[in-house]
């Protein structure tokens, strides 16, 4: 099948394009991209006054399958991610069970085929039932095809074990995902700040993640290990991050749309969907997080997708559990606080949702190479909505936007050359 | 005229909110005494007390203020109730308000609890104490004790001396006595206040002689000993020795100082024997005026239900 896009803004940092232009594309692969291409092709996109990009890549959801499905599972997901825009999601491995061998690997591999939407990515844990005790078949996994190793929810906090995992992740040039959390220091449910004090709830400690940050930073200069830093929320640790860049060594981090949008203000009223951990934290570090993706100290927006059951929110703000879906508003609030708002240009935005997640995994994707497979998503940037959790092709609705007024929205997800989701319609519904 | 639902603290209460209930807590406590003027006022409503944590003073007093009122008390216990079953808190509230519950009276270790049921009940909530928040009904009667004294709140300094940080009564007498212009001091060790808490309005200070110095009231809170183990202080001895409320750091405050304390009193270790039991000393008073107070608002809420045509 063939698919000609026409007169889009085609943004791409990878090759450096960024002008008005057409893409053609041929039995799934980018054929030819330039200004006024002819061709007669099955299916006919007008972009015009939208933005053409590589497939915007999510190197961090929570899929629950397999053994949450009651939250959401690889399908609902996939087709989550692909109203969202994304081509590629790179699912964490805290699942039921525990994603630590090739066996639940090759599951999500079958289930995300079925699914046939985005390309899904399976990551590992780091230790054997996330118990932070026994390596998990990291190698095993690699040959099965995950994208990277996490602990995600949790650190490693054996740092001499973490220290193995490093070293031994790197012969298979895994990227370790690091969730940054010391317990002892976040014993409670929201951040430590004014509004704490306010509202009487108990805290967690910046600290909490910074001792990690700085941990773990350490130790992956040691072992010479690919480490990425998952949804950091704080001024200090954006600092650590930034002196660690400026000695040269390899890091990436990422942040996720709801910390760079909400502050710890949100919380009051003790609504359960802004509970999330790493917790919304003040504005001073929301501040510093912009500041850190404009300034290319941040490398990937990432969303942290966490589905959660309504009964599981619908309860005491202690008790509730932590996470916001994240994949249907992560384009809108990325255009509405950051492309509006002066911190990141068009190009920007893509270089952390597509280029920059593509080669943190080292994966080849990301591009509007010629060539290259052609999954490309089509934004938007103008259109402006009222978010309603509700109309959510996820399961799960926990999303603390509700209500609010966002402007920019993917209209076209394409995965192979396949026009997945068009216009808030899934494959299957296109008409 | 009241108009609200329920009473989950004093951070949403006016000025004019708070002198009502104070005003009507006067009537009350002359109920207390004279039995012929307790009046069955509040026949036919039905008071249900929910205590998710234990409490023995605080229950009893929200109890003989629903009774000095004529009003039905129910305790749900909850050691034995369909909580032990895993019932959720919004599922056993709903029931409970099903049944016709006017006034719900909750106590919960987790903060925004009573919230949560205001919310989703029909029935008025009240606030025994939710996890480190508030407390208001306490934080009453700390300002009802006070007004009787001093006649006034505006411009008064008052003293809290304590575990701030895990202390409810603290932050609702915060609200409530900031609001009526009084100025409020937080003292204690560092480990229990944090200086955050300057967002709620108060002065924070770990120096207990320049706190207590010309203060018009000193509240002292109980120092709960499990706080030891968590690191907040190192010994009894040392915390008494340091932080403790004694005659010689009651000498710095004005001369008609009171002493307030929410109890139970640990004597002798946040408070001296001779403090609590001296002349400054209103602990005893306090308690009565709890009932008073109790009583105020169970009428106001009650009233308000009437005005509004609750019905349940």
């Amino acid at each position: 099948m063939e698919l000609l896009i026409k007169n889009g803004r085609i943004l791409d940092p990878s090759t450096n394009l960024d002008f008005i232009g057409d893409i053609y594309i041929k039995n799934g692969i980018i054929e030819e991209i330039g200004q006024d291409l002819q061709y007669s092709a099955e299916k006919l996109i007008d972009a015009k006054g939208l933005w053409v990009t590589p497939g915007l890549i999510d190197v961090h959801v929570h899929l629950r399958e397999p053994g949450q499905e009651y939250k959401e599972d690889i399908e609902s997901g996939s087709r989550s991610a692909a109203k969202g825009g994304f081509t590629t999601i790179c699912c964490m491995p805290n699942t039921k069970p525990v994603v630590d061998n090739e066996v639940v690997v090759e599951y999500i591999n079958m289930k995300a085929k079925k699914a046939g939407l985005v390309n899904v990515l399976p990551i590992g844990a780091i230790t054997k039932g996330q118990e932070g005790e026994i390596l998990a078949n990291i190698g095993k996994m690699a040959e099965a095809g995950i994208c990277a190793i996490s602990e995600d929810g949790k650190s490693v906090l054996d740092a001499n074990l973490l220290r193995k995992a490093m070293q031994y992740a790197s012969m298979f040039d895994l990227p370790i995902l690091s969730h940054c959390e010391e317990p002892s220091l976040a014993t409670g449910f929201m951040n430590a700040g004014e509004m704490s004090a306010l509202l009487g709830m108990k805290e967690i400690y910046p600290e909490s993640e910074e001792i990690i940050v700085a941990r773990d930073i350490i130790l992956a200069n040691n072992a010479k290990a690919k480490l990425h830093l998952c949804h950091l929320s704080t001024k200090g640790s954006i600092q650590l991050l930034k002196e660690a860049k400026l000695r040269g060594e390899i890091v990436t981090a990422e942040v996720t749309p709801h910390h760079f949008t909400l502050t710890e203000e949100a919380v009051e009223g003790y609504d359960t969907n802004t509970k999330v951990n790493p917790p919304l934290r003040t504005r001073i570090d929301v501040e510093a997080i912009k500041c850190g993706l404009r300034d290319g100290i941040v490398d990937i927006i990432a969303t942290d997708h966490a589905p959660h059951h309504i009964d599981e929110k619908n309860c005491e703000y202690e008790v509730a559990a932590n996470g916001i879906v994240g994949l249907e508003t992560s384009v809108s609030l990325t255009i509405t606080e950051l492309v509006n708002k002066g911190y990141l240009t068009p190009i920007g935005l893509v270089e952390k949702m597509s280029t920059n997640p593509a080669r943190m995994l080292g994966i080849d994707k990301g591009t509007l190479e010629i060539g290259k497979i052609a999954d490309i998503t089509i934004i938007n940037p103008s259109i402006e909505y009222v978010v309603n959790g509700q109309e959510f092709e996820s399961k799960s609705k926990n999303t603390p936007f509700n209500g609010m007024k966002l402007q920019g929205k993917a209209m076209y997800t394409i995965v192979g050359g396949q026009v997945i989701m068009e216009d808030g319609k899934i494959r299957g519904e296109i008409q | 005229m009241w108009n609200r639902k329920d009473l989950v603290g004093l951070k949403d209460l006016s000025q004019d909110q708070i002198m009502e209930i104070l005003e009507l807590a006067k009537a009350m406590r002359e109920k207390i005494d004279n039995k012929e003027a307790r009046k069955d006022s509040l026949k036919k409503f039905s008071v249900l007390t929910l205590f998710y944590e234990n409490s023995t003073r605080t229950k009893t007093s929200f109890t003989m203020a629903a009774e000095f009122l004529g009003a039905d008390v129910n305790d749900l216990g909850i050691s034995t109730s369909s909580v032990k079953k895993g019932e959720s808190l919004i599922d056993t509230a709903k029931n409970l308000d099903q049944m016709g519950a006017d006034i719900m009276i909750m106590r919960h270790g987790m903060t925004g609890a009573p919230h949560l049921i205001a919310k989703n009940c029909r029935g008025s909530v009240v606030n025994a104490g939710d996890g480190v928040n508030e407390h208001p009904t306490q934080a009453l009667l700390d300002m009802f004790t006070i007004h009787e004294h001093k006649g006034k709140f505006q411009g008064l300094k008052i003293v809290i001396i304590g575990d701030i940080k895990h202390s409810r009564v603290a932050r609702s007498n915060v609200f409530g006595l900031t609001k009526m212009g009084a100025n409020v001091v937080l003292a204690g060790p560092s480990t229990m206040i944090t200086s955050n808490m300057k967002a709620l309005g108060a002065d924070v200070t770990s120096d207990l002689n320049a706190a207590v110095k010309d203060a018009d009231v000193i509240i002292g809170l109980r120092i709960q000993l499990e706080r030891q183990k968590a690191g907040m202080f190192p010994d009894i001895r040392e915390y008494s020795q340091l932080f403790g409320i004694n005659k010689k750091l009651l000498s710095l405050a004005k001369d008609d100082v009171i002493v307030m304390h929410p109890g139970p009193v640990n004597r002798g270790v946040e408070m001296s024997t001779d403090i609590i039991d001296g002349d400054n000393s209103l602990i005893l008073d306090q308690v009565k005026n709890g009932v008073a107070v109790r009583m105020a608002v169970i009428k106001l809420l009650m009233e308000g239900r009437k005005n509004n045509g609750i019905t349940n």
